[in-house]
């Protein structure tokens, strides 16, 4: 059977272009989109696919990552499936791919003007663990009350003696909307702030987009006297040394020896020793 | 002519099981295969919908669950209620001793909180990184190199007995220490009914033999916020399962046949009220055959039931012990929405005879209890 370029057909992928329009225009603010069954199943980055396949062109040179790596299962499949009904060249370099596609990372290499990041979302409400009604909450998105938010992490605070958010760290944009960074560790969000690159979220199951354009403000949420402060793993990475990068925890044997290594498997190979 | 139909009862249904038998055994039958036959291809090319039976039916029996498919025209719940029905006849000899989940040989095995794990992660058979497009397994490119049908993410020697993920988070104190339950709460509740409040045991045993598609909406609301959980999977695995028994007037233990096993291990948000106390929580799934779905759903589902035991609020359905027990079995469930098509007409006709009544007496005047009440 043939597909249409990067399969859905041009009607489907223009009505995705247009909401990506919207969702740039009002940066962390979500659009509906009408998403479409995927040949992949919901989960696995069905909002992401779309929106990679509404703006990939024949020149563009793509990366899909998963965990950080470009190797994990998902990620492997998702670029056969381009491979597949696109044809277009894919790499594994952070500098050579005008578009990535991610799964809860962010790449250590700086991103640069004119790179595209397409981010896979499971829920795109923030609030969602708050308050699960969207009606609700697209009151509280209009009123710019937070006030759950604040109190989740006051909470936590008087629990735990900080925030407890390791991940889906909330974050503020363009001082306007609450929004979900998508499951990235809570150690990527500040490369999400003024990046030079267009970041682009896609939930599928949920028929949401939303949008953060080059060089927006990207805050995460924080108290004065708590100011966010995100942990990672300490040691360094077992292959290339690099202190600086987030690390994937291996258990090695039965007795539970660890070993730390880049999760970035692109930058882990570039790093010098 | 007088609407009698009711009443001529027998020679009706004789001729609705007709039509039943002609479609199930045509007499023009293009294939011609045996019925025996067509059991066997049932077992072996819808081996995922047998294995579902199996578990919604709470038998372990492949045989049993093809024949029952076949007879019910593929309706998966008409063969779990046929399965069920022949499982209330057999009689018990003996409990099978605890399985032993990890010291089978998976054919598959997945960690999603880890990227490696002991014993390796390995794919197995799988749909999940292929694409659904039609003809998909027909075109499949030649394999690189001779068949190596299993895969392992590292070179586990493959008959050593590996810990699983839980019991490393245990050894470093940041997962709850699993219990054995009571041996009077893991009493068959196809045997003793359990009441409420139940025990995790008896919620375990009911979950397990539930109706897949009630405990993956149930699961995915708590996914949605009704009722939260924060869960990773710590480990997935589906392989062969010894079934051993320890006949007493043998005094040991021998191995009776194997079982294919799918159980999750499901690593969930952490709990306690400060820093010292805080582990994350367990939820723990496990079912007949082949089927990882369900084995997820009910993780799931048994991490949100235990919202009253860990001290939080129960908010949400899906934490709601009563309203997820009470209705997640297909066969009572089927039974009851069905059996609307029952005839009714005597309740309905006293339903009418008040309507009327109700009618015949404005508001105000002294009620009259008339027939039907």
């Amino acid at each position: 059977m043939d597909y249409n370029f990067a399969y859905l057909d041009e009607q489907s992928k223009r009505a995705i272009r247009r909401s990506l329009l919207k969702a740039v225009a009002i940066p962390g603010h979500q659009i509906p989109f009408a998403s479409r069954e995927m040949p992949l199943p919901y989960g696995w980055g069905t909002g992401g696919i779309q929106l990679t396949a509404a703006i990939i062109g024949k020149d563009d040179v793509l990366k899909v990552i998963d965990q950080g790596a470009d190797d994990t299962t998902n990620a492997v499949s998702i670029r056969q499936f381009f491979a597949r009904v696109a044809g277009v060249a894919s790499t594994t370099k952070t500098r050579l791919a005008s578009i990535i596609q991610t799964r809860h990372r962010i790449p250590e290499t700086a991103l640069q003007g004119g790179q595209i990041m397409v981010y896979q979302v499971p829920m795109p409400e923030p609030l969602f663990k708050l308050e699960p009604r969207r009606t609700e909450t697209r009151m509280l998105h209009a009123l710019g009350d937070y006030s759950l938010m604040y109190l989740q992490l006051y909470d936590h605070i008087t629990r735990y003696g900080r925030v407890a958010i390791g991940y889906d760290y909330p974050v503020m944009v363009h001082d306007r909307y609450l929004m979900s960074p998508s499951p990235i560790p809570a150690f990527d969000v500040p490369k999400m702030h003024m990046s030079p690159a267009l970041q682009l979220f896609g939930a599928g199951r949920e028929k949401r987009l939303y949008a953060v354009p080059p060089y927006t403000r990207v805050v995460p949420l924080a108290f004065a006297d708590y100011p966010f402060a995100p942990v990672q793993a300490q040691a360094p990475c077992a292959i290339c040394g690099s202190s600086s990068s987030y690390k994937d925890e291996i258990i090695l044997d039965d007795r539970g020896t660890r070993q730390y290594v880049c999760s970035d498997t692109d930058y882990c190979e570039q790093h010098p020793c | 002519m007088s609407y009698v139909a009711v009443k001529g009862g027998a020679r009706a249904i004789g001729a609705a099981h007709q039509l039943i038998a002609d479609t199930l055994y045509p007499e023009n039958n293009a294939s011609d295969t045996p019925v025996d036959q067509l059991h066997q291809q049932l077992d072996q090319q819808l081996r995922l919908g047998i294995d579902r039976i199996m578990a919604e039916a709470s038998l372990y029996d492949r045989d049993i669950a093809a024949r029952a498919l076949l007879q019910a025209q593929g309706d998966s719940i008409e063969a779990v209620f046929i399965v069920r029905a022949y499982r209330a006849t057999l009689s018990r000899f003996l409990d099978a001793e605890p399985l032993k989940i990890s010291d089978s040989q998976p054919q598959r095995h997945i960690s999603a909180a880890f990227k490696d794990v002991p014993g390796g992660q390995q794919l197995g058979a799988t749909y999940d990184y292929s694409h659904r497009l039609l003809g998909y397994f027909q075109h499949l490119p030649a394999p690189q190199s001779a068949a190596e049908p299993f895969i392992k993410s590292e070179d586990a020697a493959a008959e050593t007995r590996h810990s699983g993920v839980m019991q490393l988070l245990e050894q470093e104190g940041f997962i709850e220490t699993s219990t054995a339950a009571p041996t009077e709460e893991n009493r068959d509740i196809t045997q003793i009914p359990p009441g409420f409040p139940a025990s995790r045991a008896q919620r375990l045993q009911t979950l397990a033999r539930a109706d897949e598609g009630f405990l993956l909406g149930m699961a995915y609301s708590t996914q949605r916020g009704y009722g939260q959980n924060h869960p990773f999977i710590a480990e997935l695995r589906q392989g062969s399962v010894n079934v051993e028994i320890t006949p007493p007037e043998l005094g040991f233990t021998i191995c009776i046949g194997q079982i294919s096993m799918t159980e999750c291990q499901m690593i969930n948000q952490f709990h306690g009220d400060t820093p010292e106390q805080a582990t994350f929580t367990r939820g723990y799934g496990l079912v007949f055959g082949h089927n990882e779905r369900k084995a997820i759903a009910m993780a799931l589902l048994d991490r949100a039931l235990r919202a009253r035991e860990l001290g939080e609020k129960v908010q949400a359905p899906a934490q709601d012990e009563e309203f997820v027990l009470s209705h997640c079995d297909n066969v009572e469930a089927t039974g009851f929405v069905e059996h609307l098509k029952l005839p009714h007409h005597v309740d309905f006709q006293s339903e009418i005879a008040t309507l009327r009544a109700l009618r015949a007496h404005p508001k105000n005047s002294p009620t009259e209890h008339s027939d039907g009440l």
